[in-house]
């Protein structure tokens, strides 16, 4: 198998084939990669661009991620980016505070290693936070974490009256280092996530779980499922996986502010429904992720060196994406009611 | 009244055929879905439309209704033969044909919704609400019945929407009226009163046919009954000759010979007893026991609270007092997790929303419950352990399924509940609770179904039956226990109640549960 599959699938079969939408994804993807390389063959196909563009997309991928297991179980979670930011924030008042500008090595180590944990602390209570509101006070997803979204906002704001905090430095290795002398670390931490949720999702009770929760919540409860507890558990990977993104934007920007990255939060949400993801909940691969950032990220890059001459050019992208997200669900759709007119329809008794 | 029913009725012995059928066939993409297949219906005549899941019943009722056209064949409506057939023609010719959803409007009132269509047909611009009421009015005396007119019709039951789907399609000047499966969400008397507006119906000339794969029904309704298997007719004759042990021989090819369970009365200490039970507003002062190889059955009408036992043994329902002992030792059933805990399964009544998810595979579904189990030691899912266990459980309730990763929505109604067993099953429960075991399953694969029931019981599983077939009932468990309004009406061993006396009890129960008026 090329890309991880996320669908728990207990007999060997090759179900990319039969899977449209990854189909549909996976054309996509080569087209526009084609395309791109032909219009623009001295500067698309190149190493630099592959590296520029591998250290673009691990944000939004990750992000998109979060929003995936949380619309498998049919909910959404839009306070990602605002747990991303109260975390960045928290892991760099932590490194400020335990890290002097003349450190010893150890110190760094130390400090940077509970800088970490604080974030993913955060991170994680966050997202129970927002599962317990869903799971035992029976909130709406999309307006309990609305609701939280502001709230970790505010509290951001308030921690640092507005300003953002620098992080010393200490970790924009992570933006500008790359393993091996290639890889962006961004993209490795990326590729990581990719195989955990792969492999959560496909191999382990907890996957199924929540692939059966979101497909009908009412027969996961009379089956025996502790709703609340797969509830409770994917939202506070979801904010987990906020705190890996708040440790990226650190390691980008060397601050953390209360009002980064907004959009990131729709950006997601678009990556994940391109992905194949059905937002009331049931089915979706991470497969469908890593090609939907994919072919976004190539649209965005070659539209930016296609238009850059013109003024304006770079606003194009937000419309290449739009397109690109209508153009799959239209496509999926269109097959969809192929197969339910009657013409196709094998036999009707 | 109209014209029409001034005519002598019944006038079909001497009428000509409202509608003929000869030699209809068709495929679908190579499956012989009927196979030159003749009917004749005549006016005012209950004709019987009877055959398995996937015997072509449904394509049938489509070309008559001018949905589906025909590979070959004629039909003649009204001496008047159609090559092809549209659906405004047969709606023209009087031809109507009532789904299972009915298609009303359920925002509209029970006025509307039968003469709205009525006057849609005759192209009146401007609705004359007079004319509505009067219309509603009209057809509801035809067949016998009162029902408020100014009701919306998503706030009456089931049973009140069909007599306004009835009503629409007399209002329509229908010939033919084609019931589709008619009687499935409807209560025994609910039942009768439908059967005494389709003989009202039938007074006026109007010919019914009548699609069911309920046996009992069809005996009591029809004049004629045509069952066809795999696309042929198998016979078409007057219901006088047959039985219905002939229906089902006709119906199925098989000559099933259904033997009563045999339990044999044990000592054995109760699995599961329950003393003096309440849960207010839904059930009241209930006591039973049941022994390890029984099958109790729960009877009673919707709204007896028979379905609320259920839940609440199962941890769903709060009760309010009384005792639930397993083993003789107190047991406190507080969510599902312990009754689970407990040994109890629960297959529930309601299969396409509490019992299966219809998107995931049928291997998923049989595996969901028993999953934490089949794990590795480093805690990862055991693939060889979970293709071995969804192998078992297909070969071992004989799901009919040429790939186990096809979603369950793909399976029929029976195969379907033997998934939703299955799944219960792999956990090893000591309790079963069956809510309907069989609801919407066609009876071959009933009688099968009934087979798993009694070996599973022969195995020592205590069952416990809510159903509202009493024939079902009569042959599955050695203990009956009649629900009326909360409380225990009755209890009954087997031997000792017939069908006639306990179909009476329950009547009995109905007419005391709804006072007249």
């Amino acid at each position: 198998m090329s890309a991880p599959d996320a669908s728990y699938k207990p007999l060997p079969k090759a179900r990319l084939a039969l899977d449209g939408n990854l189909l549909r994804l996976l054309i996509a993807c080569v087209t526009i990669f084609v395309a791109m390389s032909l219009l623009k063959p001295d500067v698309f196909p190149t190493p630099e661009n592959f590296l520029s563009m591998g250290s673009q997309f691990p944000e939004i991928g990750i992000l998109a991620i979060a929003i995936m297991i949380t619309m498998l179980t049919g909910g959404i979670d839009l306070s990602v980016v605002s747990v991303a930011n109260l975390s960045g924030v928290l892991a760099a008042l932590v490194i400020r505070a335990l890290i002097p500008p003349n450190a010893t090595d150890g110190q760094v180590i130390l400090g940077l290693i509970i800088a970490v944990a604080v974030a993913f602390l955060a991170g994680a209570v966050a997202g129970l936070i927002n599962g317990a509101l869903i799971a035992y006070v029976n909130l709406t997803p999309i307006l309990a974490t609305l609701g939280t979204m502001t709230l970790y906002t505010g509290l951001t704001v308030a921690m640092t009256r507005g300003n953002a905090v620098f992080a010393e430095n200490r970790l924009t290795f992570i933006g500008t280092a790359n393993l091996l002398g290639i890889i962006p670390i961004p993209l490795v931490i990326f590729a990581v996530v990719v195989v955990i949720f792969a492999v959560v999702l496909n191999r382990t009770s907890f996957g199924l779980k929540l692939y059966m929760l979101g497909s009908n919540m009412n027969a996961a409860r009379f089956s025996g499922i502790n709703v609340r507890r797969v509830l409770l558990m994917t939202y506070m990977l979801s904010g987990l996986l906020a705190a890996v993104v708040a440790i990226i934007f650190l390691g980008r920007n060397n601050s953390a502010k209360w009002d980064f990255a907004p959009s990131y939060v729709l950006q997601a949400i678009v990556v994940a429904v391109l992905a194949g993801v059905n937002p009331s909940g049931g089915s979706g691969r991470i497969a469908g992720i890593v090609l939907a950032i994919l072919a976004l990220q190539f649209v965005s890059t070659g539209m930016n060196m296609l238009l850059f001459t013109i003024s304006g050019g770079q606003f194009f992208k937000e419309f290449a994406w739009g397109a690109l997200l209508l153009i799959i669900m239209v496509a999926n759709s269109y097959s969809e009611g192929r197969r339910l007119s009657p013409r196709h329809k094998p036999k009707t008794d | 009244m109209t014209g029409r029913a001034s005519l002598p009725a019944p006038q079909h012995l001497m009428a000509d055929a409202f509608l003929t059928l000869n030699h209809i066939s068709k495929s679908f993409a190579g499956v012989q879905a009927l196979d030159d297949v003749s009917l004749v219906v005549k006016p005012g005549e209950a004709h019987c439309l009877v055959g398995e899941n996937g015997s072509g019943k449904s394509t049938l009722i489509k070309i008559i209704a001018g949905v589906v056209t025909p590979d070959s064949g004629d039909i003649v409506i009204n001496g008047r033969s159609f090559q092809r057939l549209y659906p405004m023609d047969a709606i023209r010719e009087g031809i109507q044909v009532i789904y299972q959803d009915f298609s009303l409007f359920p925002n509209l009132t029970v006025a509307e919704n039968i003469a709205l269509n009525y006057q849609l047909s005759r192209n009146v611009r401007v609705v004359r609400w007079g004319q509505v009421h009067q219309i509603a009015q009209t057809a509801l005396d035809k067949i016998g019945v009162r029902l408020p007119l100014d009701v919306e019709v998503e706030s009456i039951s089931v049973a009140d929407k069909q007599l306004v789907a009835i009503c629409r399609a007399l209002v329509q000047n229908a010939r033919l009226i084609i019931m589709d499966e008619a009687t499935t969400a409807l209560t025994e008397k609910e039942i009768r009163a439908l059967f005494r507006v389709i003989r009202n119906v039938q007074q006026e000339g109007v010919a019914v046919l009548f699609v069911s794969h309920k046996l009992n029904e069809v005996l009591e309704i029809a004049d004629k009954v045509m069952i066809i298997r795999n696309g042929r007719v198998v016979v078409d004759t007057d219901v006088a000759s047959l039985d219905r042990s002939k229906l089902t021989y006709y119906m199925t090819g098989r000559q099933i010979e259904e033997a009563d369970y045999d339990y044999r009365p044990t000592n054995e200490q109760p699995l599961l007893e329950v003393r003096h039970l309440s849960s207010r507003g839904n059930f009241e002062d209930i006591s039973f026991a049941l022994r390890p190889g029984e099958i109790l059955g729960i009877t009673g009408l919707l709204g007896s609270g028979r379905t609320e036992l259920a839940l609440s043994l199962f941890g769903v329902l709060p009760v309010d007092s009384g005792e639930i002992l397993i083993d003789g030792q107190p047991a406190h059933v507080r969510d599902i997790q312990s009754a689970i805990h407990h040994g109890i399964g629960y297959v529930p009544e309601d299969r396409l929303t509490e019992g299966l998810f219809l998107d995931q595979s049928i291997s998923r579904n049989i595996v969901i419950r028993t999953i934490d189990t089949l794990t590795r030691p480093g805690g990862l899912l055991s693939i060889s352990q979970v293709n071995r266990q969804v192998r078992y459980w297909v070969e071992q309730l004989s799901i009919k399924t040429h790939d186990p990763e096809l979603p369950a929505k793909s399976l029929s109604g029976g195969n379907q509940q033997r998934v939703v067993l299955a799944k219960w099953l792999a956990s090893k429960p000591r309790i079963l609770i069956l809510n309907g075991p069989t609801v919407g399953v066609d009876v071959g694969s009933k009688m099968e179904l009934h087979e798993i029931i009694k070996n599973l019981a022969r195995e020592g599983i205590g069952i416990l039956v809510i159903s509202d077939d009493i024939p079902e009932l009569l042959h599955l468990c050695n203990r009956i226990l009649l629900m009326r309004r909360g409380r225990v009406a009755g209890v009954f061993d087997r031997p000792e109640i017939t069908e006639a006396e306990l179909t009476a009890r329950l009547t009995e129960a109905t007419s005391m549960a709804r006072p007249a008026g």
